[in-house]
């Protein structure tokens, strides 16, 4: 199939790619990117697994058109660490159980990420509300509401570190 | 011993950084050069004879490197050895729609599904069976020639005097439950990547890597080496991290063995990824199952006698069917005391996808059906349906009356803890109007004590190296798929050794590097591949312990190991530097730099160490480069096999059920039914779980709260749909696992029984808890409303007709069609979604299709 070229903006960087303008987003992230961090969970947009930031709003990569994104800034998964340590809410993740198999995860950060960040203080229905996009088979949701509080306590004290 | 450093504290998994930053990888995420990718050609047809298969118009599409069929690997292989019946890909027949027919390896994704439009089969339709009871009248076209009336297997069990005490009963409860097929849609859409080394001196294909996404690596060995004629050690298997398994990734997945026939074929890498529909095909959920459940009762609510009929809807290949359908009948015993029990199980084959082991193997459905008639049973002897439950407890430790032995049995103090905190007694029959609350309990084996190629062997083996670094190697071959079985491990060698958790690696589940371990199934991997690991990390704290005793001329009983340092409890306490500090001079002399004065001071710290005596306390490097000296190299093995006693009695079957330790499980739910929508809402469940000890708390409460919205899953919305073989909701979107916002506040209680053979005592936390759910939804249900659903899932129309049947005063049994609202299709479809259209064609011969002409006057 015939290519163009483009230019991607991700995780801060400009990449100039030749794809196939009918590329997914999340195709040329994981294949041309080696950005693997984004999953693909399912064949319908239906599961969230590969949820990435476009100008902060939070996106699924599989419905998404890669050339369709040029001049807009995407952020992955692997763009949420800060100053290469653990973000609160990685941190808190891992602490407070929010993450199992780890598959849903990154689907997750994107999104807790445009939570925390449009709403420092939100309630359990916000926050149910805000991942009902995302699915989870291992976790029953349960410990991420706990990580995500413990997680905009810890960004609170600016200390980074969830107890 | 009961302070611990690491155990029972709770600790962030050894892989969490992996997952939070999409650093881990898991196998789609792996690639290597000159790979491949693969697309697999799927039946069309539920039952039908492959008359030809013709590849050579794919085989010539640019990009297309080779196409394999059934012939290219025609050994047959199955997880059990009784149920050798399936092939990388079909020789002669498919048998549900979704059956491999063959495979392109290409050299992208879309050229791969390019050439599978090129491929020409023609079949020959053949008659196809869908409801295990209709299959089970079968007189020809049977599904597999060796299976007559297309049953499996059945089992017949007696065990004391049922009828006998049936007649001594002063209650009698009968009644048949049926719960829908469900499947575990684990998130990560299974992947194998498969590689040939080519080989030196041949120049044909050699040694074969395989990474996978699999809860059993040594299993698939195995089979790759049965299927591909090549000895074990000539395979490698790798499991990557494993995104979720629930059971659907721990027996070898068509695809898997696919990849490497594949991959040979094509002398090329290969990679194959379902897609999320292939993953509803490869399937092995749970089976949809019959339950015609009779039980007997004194006024005193004692149980007298159970006798429990299942069927189940196996699909089209064995799978773990066996073990299954034997499941079913032998955890009817060790949770309840039940003196007479009669069983009788079919696992039936039909043209559907294949039904395996999915979390609670085997147990869920029986359970569901067991405890709900319990609550009818407290109903009508007006008695609490906790009490009854207290009344009926084992007095453990003990052998059931099916030879399973019980010996830690927190089932007890579960009962208390939630009855307590859901406040039970306070608020049960007072709740508003259409809100109810529900009690029932389950159980779970800790690992099957019998592994499935039944032999004396451990099933897990473990090795720790240690070098002079002081850093802790754990080899193991448990598969870790997302349960943290990884960090089990690590915290357990760092509690044995006495040091941090920093200190400690895990290399797992790489079946060229770790020992066998049978994998990640039956809740097995805490109980054995943790056993193994103590007994690793004790084999080799003892060689450290001998040379430190040495070094600090005492016994080994004197040496205590906690916190990277190992002491001397009777050393006078003089000189012992200030109590918890630093060892003081070794660190002051190691401050100081250059060999000169390193040469002077090491004598003047040999003089001075004369001076002091012996030491009173070593740094774990220290110790461990003693023990190096004195040993010359530092390595412990450990292993574990079930003790006889725990392998069950001798009856047909008897090795299905017995484990060493059983996982005991209470729960209260609170829900509410919406009367007009026939909408159920969970609110909240309260789940008590006994694991014997919560190595890890976070941990366990996860595995519990995740069991527990699981088996709401099943209650409440999830459900496999099938017309005429066909499953209609194959994504998603269709197959409705609950989200966040439908999902309880699930409040996870930790009963600690402390078990005598497990690893610190602790037991499984992982499957257990599922079973009770949907019990104590449905009993919570007919708490709120006074209906007794006996399908599942308990959808708005199951509820609804439920309820207008009740309005009417009438004897409602939904599954006999004795009410008049229900649908008349409810059986086949489920009743959740309404399929008008056509689906696959079926033979003139079909039973079910002439089924359907009587029942719709023909007019089909
Ligand atoms: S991959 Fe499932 S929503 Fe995008
Ligand atoms: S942690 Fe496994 S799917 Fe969410």
């Amino acid at each position: 199939m015939k290519k163009e070229l483009i230019e991607l903006r991700v995780n801060g960087r400009t990449y100039e790619l030749a794809i196939e303008s009918s590329k997914l987003l999340l195709d040329v992230l994981r294949q041309d990117l080696d950005l693997t961090g984004s999953k693909r969970g399912c064949d319908e947009s239906s599961c969230g697994a590969c949820t990435v930031l476009v100008d902060g709003i939070p996106m699924l990569s599989c419905a998404l058109l890669a050339a369709s994104c040029e001049g807009q800034e995407i952020t992955t998964v692997e763009g949420v660490s800060e100053h290469g340590s653990l973000a609160a809410i990685q941190k808190a993740y891992g602490d407070w159980g929010g993450s199992q198999c780890g598959f849903c995860t990154p689907g997750f950060m994107m999104t807790v990420k445009h939570l925390i960040a449009e709403n420092d203080e939100p309630t359990d229905a916000d926050i149910r509300a805000a991942l009902s996009g995302n699915l989870c088979r291992c976790t029953g949701y349960e410990q991420m509401y706990q990580a995500i509080k413990s997680a905009i306590d810890a960004e609170r004290r600016g200390s980074g570190v969830a107890q | 011993m009961s302070d611990f450093s690491i155990i029972g504290k709770p600790i962030a998994m050894v892989d969490a950084a992996g997952k939070t930053t999409g650093a881990g990888k898991y196998t789609d995420d792996l690639s290597v050069a000159g790979m491949l990718y693969g697309k697999i050609l799927h039946s069309p047809h539920p039952h039908a004879r492959i008359v030809r298969v013709d590849t050579s118009r794919a085989a010539k599409l640019p990009g297309v490197v080779a196409v394999v069929t059934g012939k290219d690997a025609p050994n047959p292989y199955g997880i059990l050895p009784v149920g050798h019946d399936e092939r990388a890909m079909a020789l002669d027949k498919v048998r549900y729609v979704g059956d491999n027919v063959a495979c392109v390896a290409a050299e992208t994704e879309f050229i791969a599904e390019q050439a599978l439009e090129l491929i020409d089969v023609e079949y020959e339709v053949l008659p196809a069976y869908f409801d295990p009871e209709e299959s089970m009248k079968a007189q020809s076209d049977f599904i597999h020639d060796n299976k007559p009336q297309n049953i499996e297997k059945d089992y017949h069990h007696v065990f004391g005097d049922p009828d006998k005490a049936f007649t001594e009963a002063d209650y009698v409860a009968e009644a048949r439950f049926i719960a829908q097929e469900v499947t575990h849609a684990a998130m990560e859409p299974h992947s194998t990547l498969a590689s040939f080394e080519i080989d030196s001196q041949t120049g044909k294909p050699g040694r074969l890597t395989v990474w996978s996404s699999t809860q059993v690596p040594y299993y698939l060995q195995h089979k790759l080496s049965l299927v591909l004629e090549m000895p074990m050690s000539q395979i490698r298997v790798i499991k990557p991290l494993v995104g979720g398994g629930f059971g659907g990734k721990s027996e070898v997945i068509p695809l898997e063995i696919i990849a490497a026939v594949a991959a040979r074929a094509a002398q090329k890498p290969v990679k194959i990824t379902y897609t999320r529909e292939e993953v509803f095909l490869a399937h092995r959920g749970r089976p949809r199952t019959i339950v015609d459940l009779k039980t007997g009762v004194k006024n005193d609510g004692s149980i007298t006698a159970v006798k429990a009929r299942v069927i189940q809807d196996g699909g089209a290949y064995c799978s773990y069917g066996v073990v299954t359908i034997l499941y079913s009948g032998a955890l009817l015993g060790a949770l309840y005391d039940i003196p007479n029990i009669q069983y009788d199980g079919y696992r039936v084959l039909t043209n559907k996808p294949v039904c395996g082991a999915m979390r609670g193997h085997g147990t869920v459905n029986v359970r569901f059906a067991f405890e709900s008639q319990l609550d009818e049973i407290a109903l009508q002897l007006k008695m609490d349906s906790a009490e009854i439950r207290r009344r009926n407890l084992l007095k453990a430790p003990c052998i059931t009356v099916n030879g399973l032995r019980v010996q830690s049995y927190g089932l007890p103090e579960c009962i208390a803890q939630v009855v307590t905190r859901s406040q039970w007694n306070e608020r049960k029959g007072k709740l508003p109007k259409s809100r109810g609350l529900g009690i029932a309990c389950s159980h779970y084996v800790s690992g099957a004590a019998n592994s499935i190629i039944r032999s004396d062997m451990p099933h897990s083996t473990v090795n720790i190296k240690i070098d002079r670094d002081g850093g802790i190697v754990v080899y193991t071959g448990a598969s870790d798929i997302g349960q943290g079985s990884d960090t089990m491990v690590a915290q357990i060698a760092a509690e044995v050794l006495g040091c941090s958790m920093a200190r400690v690696k895990v290399i797992a589940a790489d079946t060229d590097l770790t020992p066998i371990d049978i994998g990640s199934y039956s809740s097995r991997v805490t109980f054995m591949n943790g056993n193994a690991t103590l007994r690793a990390a004790q084999d080799v704290k003892k060689q450290i312990a001998t040379a430190a005793a040495r070094k600090m001329d005492c016994t080994l009983d004197d040496l205590i190991f906690r916190d990277d340092v190992v002491v001397n409890k009777r050393a006078p306490v003089a000189a012992t530097p200030a109590n918890g500090s630093q060892p003081t001079v070794v660190h002051a002399e190691a401050s100081v730099s250059g060999r000169v004065e390193g040469q002077i001071l090491r004598g003047s710290l040999q003089q001075k160490r004369k001076d002091e005596g012996p030491k009173a306390r070593l740094s774990f490097e220290e110790a461990v480069v003693a023990a190096i000296d004195f040993h010359g190299a530092l390595s412990g093995t450990g292993s574990y096999a079930p003790p006889p006693e725990a392998r069950g009695g001798k009856h047909k079957g008897a090795g299905v059920g017995p484990s060493p330790a059983y996982s005991y499980s209470a729960q209260v739910a609170e829900v509410s039914v919406d009367e007009e929508t026939g909408e159920v809402t969970v609110h909240k469940v309260w789940a008590s779980h006994d694991c014997g000890r919560a190595l890890n708390p976070t941990s366990v409460e996860g595995q519990i709260i995740g069991s527990v919205w699981m088996g709401m899953g099943q209650a409440l919305t999830e459900e496999m749909v099938w017309k005429d073989g066909l499953l209609m909701n194959p994504g998603l979107l269709e197959y409705r696992s609950p989200s966040s916002v439908e999902s309880p506040v699930v409040e996870a209680i930790i009963v600690e029984s402390v078990d005598p053979e497990g690893p610190f005592g602790a037991k499984e936390a992982s499957e257990g808890s599922l079973a009770a759910t949907i019990p104590a939804i449905a009993n919570a249900i007919y708490d709120a409303v006074g209906i007794r659903l006996r399908e599942s899932p308990f959808t708005p129309e199951r509820v609804l007709s439920a309820l207008r049947a009740k309005k009417k005063q009438k004897h409602i049994n939904l599954t006999e069609g004795v009410d008049p609202t229900a649908p008349t299709t409810f059986r086949e479809h489920g009743g959740s979604l309404c399929f008008k259209g056509k689906g696959p064609e079926r033979h003139a011969l079909d039973p079910a299709r002439r089924e359907a002409q009587v029942a719709t006057g023909g007019a089909d």
